[in-house]
């Protein structure tokens, strides 16, 4: 007999699965949120601007992440920052999921579903709460976004802190645009940013 | 820990029947999920899951029993019930099962988790020579018992 290496050997029960894991991980998303054991819970939705990763804490959600910023990525950040007990659990982003929906749909101009804007602090969270107020479809300078949250010569700062956004679409940081009139670069890139914002033109 | 589950998954089902592996893979990553704040931050995730899994697999077949039994002594045969519905490989899955515990145990701790033998050895119980042994027999088993079956 010819030799075989051991994890050959072995290498038909180490693919195969996928369905039962998937049900699996499932239940245990159900059970931990029963338990109170489940901190971060996260979904993948799909969007005219690609798919978003969606992950709430029990406080709101807490992130949104386009595909270009690494979904793998995004959520071993949440682990670190959040806490490690991430679980994919689509129940619990239901309603953000729909609110995404009817935005992208032209039907919802404003988000009401809680947020946990925990990941961002001092002036970069004032910028955010701020950037709430902006309008469905009007847009604003960076120069004025820093002034209305606090500090008229932290421009760049607001540039940081729109660019570092972690819950883009739904904080919308897309209505921050140049002073003279350019769109500015966005966390989910600039064509994303041009959809989003012809998308509240048009409805 | 997603990262881990499959792996686990796969150990789970090697040394356990289909139905009995799915339910020490939820019991293992719930107590995980309870446990997880006491965890060193540079523990080595997986053998630590696997450590709660073997826990979970020992505490299964004691339960089934009545009695309480060391975790050395766990009966060699595994119930019938046959492998996942989506095991690749049924003929391996079955001739995995069986092995004798320990070899069985040693082989997925070692190929399907890729512990240390020292990981290994302390699951088990015995020296890490022992439990090199015990992956080998297995393994030397598996190639007479599986590939046989296959080659003509």
């Amino acid at each position: 007999m010819m030799y075989v290496d051991e994890r050959e050997l072995l290498a038909p029960l180490a693919g195969a699965g996928e369905s039962a894991y998937a049900r699996l991980r499932a239940g245990l998303a159900e059970r931990a949120d029963r338990e109170g054991l489940l901190d971060v819970a996260y979904r993948v939705v799909d969007s005219p601007v690609g798919q978003l990763l969606l992950a709430a804490t029990p406080r709101g959600l807490v992130r949104v992440a386009y595909a270009s910023e690494g979904h793998d990525a995004v959520l071993a950040r949440l682990a670190d920052l959040v806490s490690p007990r991430v679980l994919r659990a689509p129940a619990r982003l239901d309603v953000a999921a729909r609110e995404l929906d009817e935005y992208f749909a032209g039907l919802r101009r404003r988000f009401d579903l809680p947020l946990d804007l925990g990941l961002s602090r001092g002036f970069r969270r004032a910028v955010l709460t701020h950037l709430r107020d902006i309008a469905y479809g009007a847009t604003e300078s960076y120069s004025v976004v820093a002034a209305a949250a606090g500090s008229p010569a932290a421009v760049r700062a607001a540039g940081t802190a729109c660019a570092t956004n972690p819950l883009p679409v739904v904080v919308p940081c897309h209505r921050v645009v140049r002073s003279d009139g350019s769109i500015g670069r966005y966390v989910g890139g600039a064509a994303a940013k041009r959809t989003l914002l012809a998308l509240e033109a048009a409805a | 820990m997603a990262d881990h589950g499959a792996a686990v998954l796969r150990v789970c089902r090697a040394i356990l029947g289909a139905q009995d592996a799915e339910d020490a893979w939820s019991e293992t990553f719930l107590a995980a999920l309870r446990a997880y704040p006491t965890l060193r931050p540079d523990s080595d995730v997986r053998a630590w899951l696997v450590t709660i899994a073997h826990r979970k697999a020992v505490d299964g077949y004691r339960a089934r029993r009545r009695a309480p039994t060391p975790s050395s002594e766990i009966p060699d045969r595994v119930e019938a019930g046959g492998a996942a519905p989506d095991v690749a490989d049924e003929a391996l899955a079955r001739a995995v099962r069986a092995l004798p515990f320990k070899q069985r145990a040693a082989v997925a701790y070692r190929y399907l988790a890729d512990m240390s033998y020292r990981d290994v050895a302390e699951l088990l119980g015995g020296s890490e020579a022992a439990a090199r042994r015990s992956a080998a027999d297995g393994i030397a088993t598996l190639r007479r018992s599986y590939r046989q079956e296959e080659t003509p």
